[in-house]
């Protein structure tokens, strides 16, 4: 059974602009990994539980205590363009 | 001219009143200055790992059990992706499909409804069913100027508790009910302050309207940018107008998101949802389940008495009626101030009466808030009590009333510095009875005919007479028996 991988509609989630080359040749490679996929489907896996993560270790949390972080400073100083303390960024409209 | 019928759901996101932030500890604070309170987690830099806050969970869970939700035995957390430029790593940490709460549901109550529909309100204690409670992290707050956005971090990453109803509202004056009901809750929870004009809780409707007789809802339509209660009742009864004259018209609604601008009454439309978003969720790798069991264990001791339950009890044990039971209720400080104040009182309803006339009534003249009445609540049981007790009249105790809240002295203090005592002795109120009889034949005369209420104006003139002074009851007795 071939998997179908929809590259476009994929691309298009992750803002991607792919050529037409490129689109087939991703086409081919993440259908291959589909393909392994599916193989694993064929495990039975009816006796355990879906689980995100390799180790059964749950409630990992942190007390509700504030410490600092970044200066204001230290925080802006990977920003592209700066502006009265923030972030500037090309005009966002919703 | 159809009939339609209207399907409201409504999507409530609220603050969370924790110190620090949902997934790092940068401190939450409002107004502090831009991106003052960013660390690598919460501007999502590469490689920079989440821990959950205890507490948004506990005060997530809180919730749940104040509003009779299910709290499955495990929770998880996961990524639900897409690129704005409050997002930094492109995915917000929410729930899926294992949230903290599911089911449950708002009651409402007749004073939750707005003050002109109180009194028809078919069904006031409907119970709006919910469908899910789950936590997330808000994002950050962005400025739009002429040419560019700007964006503060200070709100990314702060716990948001997102409370989602069924479609079951269906009116927008239910709609205003359940925020007032449902904020009222978050208040005696102390999960939020739940003030919609700070952002502290914010709410997009959902509304479809159908013709009556037909099952299958109609088109959904979501409005955003609410920042008042009032604001979404006014902005749902523009959308219902708006779709019946559309579908009056014969035109066919697209599903679509619109904009409520409150200063035109008028909503606009934002986009149109022309596919279904695809958020890409997948449980988030960095963030281990959460087993609720012990949470819920924690918080249980923690579920206050519900406003239902001490509107029933302020009814039952103070005696005041179901309305002013209702009104206390309504602000839990209020609340609070009248249980102290009726802790030792004669008579607690006149307690209730004072605060929710004289009290009131002063506080909202002055701006004044009940966490900062001048008056005690122990001065105003010790006023009520002194009234109640006949030593001053309920004139005098408003005067008395007006230099408490002016000075914030004991009622007694008053009393005595102004020489205020109600004159109860029987000889110098039948003096002056006999004065006002031999001054007004007239009435003295009509009330031997058998008018009756000719006497409250004899009354009147008596105290009158007295300046005040004299106790209304006993002159009444006195008058009715000189005049037998």
């Amino acid at each position: 059974m071939k998997a179908e991988f929809d590259v476009r509609y994929t691309a298009g989630l992750a803002r991607l602009n792919l050529s037409e080359a490129e689109i087939a040749k991703f086409q081919s490679q993440l259908s291959q990994v589909l393909e392994y996929v599916e193989e694993l489907k064929g495990v039975d896996v009816s006796q355990v539980e879906p689980t995100a993560h390799a180790n059964p270790v749950f409630n990992v949390v942190r007390e509700d205590e504030p410490r600092d972080g970044f200066t204001p400073q230290e925080a802006l100083a990977n920003a592209p363009r700066q502006a009265n303390g923030l972030f500037a960024v090309p005009k966002v409209i919703e | 001219m159809k009939n339609y019928l209207v399907t409201i759901g409504l999507e409530v996101h609220v603050q969370l009143k924790t110190r620090s932030k949902m997934f790092c500890g940068c401190p939450v604070e409002f107004g502090a200055q831009p991106n003052t309170h960013t660390c690598p987690v919460c501007l999502g830099m590469p490689g920079a790992l989440p821990v959950m806050n205890h507490q948004a969970l506990k005060m997530t869970a809180l919730t749940g059990l104040m509003l009779g939700c299910t709290i499955p035995p495990v929770c998880k957390f996961d990524r639900k992706h897409y690129f704005y430029p409050d997002m930094p790593k492109n995915y917000q940490i929410s729930q899926y499909d294992l949230p903290l709460c599911l089911g449950g549901g708002v009651p409402l109550h007749q004073l939750a409804f707005p003050k002109d529909v109180q009194k028809t309100v078919a069904n006031p204690d409907k119970v709006i069913p919910l469908t899910r409670i789950h936590l997330e992290e808000d994002v950050a707050k962005s400025t739009h100027f002429d040419a560019s956005s700007g964006i503060d971090f200070n709100r990314a990453g702060t716990p948001l508790m997102e409370i989602v109803s069924d479609p079951e509202i269906s009116s927008p004056e239910e709609a205003f009910a359940y925020l007032t009901s449902l904020k009222q809750i978050l208040i005696y929870g102390n999960v939020s302050d739940a003030d919609m004009e700070k952002g502290q809780m914010r709410c997009d409707c959902n509304i479809s309207l159908r013709p009556e007789g037909q099952t299958e809802l109609g088109t959904k339509i979501e409005i955003k940018n609410m920042n008042t209660i009032s604001g979404v009742r006014r902005a749902l009864a523009y959308e219902i107008e708006r779709q019946t004259a559309c579908l009056d018209r014969g035109e066919k609604l697209l599903q679509e998101t619109r904009r409520w601008d409150d200063a035109s009454g008028q909503t606009s439309l934002m986009r149109v949802k022309e596919s279904e978003a695809d958020y890409r969720y997948f449980p988030d790798p960095d963030l281990l389940p959460v087993k609720t069991e012990a949470i819920v264990a924690e918080v249980r001791p923690f579920v206050p008495e519900l406003p239902a339950t001490k509107r029933a009890r302020f009814a039952s044990q103070y005696g005041v009626s179901a309305y002013d039971a209702g009104v206390l209720a309504n602000d839990l400080p209020l609340a609070s101030y009248f249980e102290k104040a009726a802790a030792n009182a004669r008579n607690p309803k006149n307690v209730a009466n004072w605060i929710l006339n004289e009290l009131l009534s002063s506080l909202s003249n002055t701006e004044t808030g009940i966490e900062a009445c001048p008056i005690s609540p122990e001065h105003l049981d010790e006023l009520v009590n002194v009234i109640d007790e006949g030593k001053i009249s309920g004139k005098q105790g408003k005067e008395v009333f007006a230099e408490m809240f002016a000075t914030g002295k004991a009622p007694g203090v008053i009393i005595e510095e102004k020489g205020l005592k109600q004159e109860s002795d029987l000889g110098a109120i039948e003096a002056l009875c006999d004065q006002a009889i031999a001054a007004n034949p007239k009435a003295v005369a009509e009330y031997k005919s058998g008018k009756l209420a000719s006497i409250n104006f004899l009354k009147g003139q008596v105290m009158k007479l007295s300046q005040g002074k004299a106790n209304p009851a006993v002159a009444g007795e006195v008058l009715a028996k000189k005049l037998a």
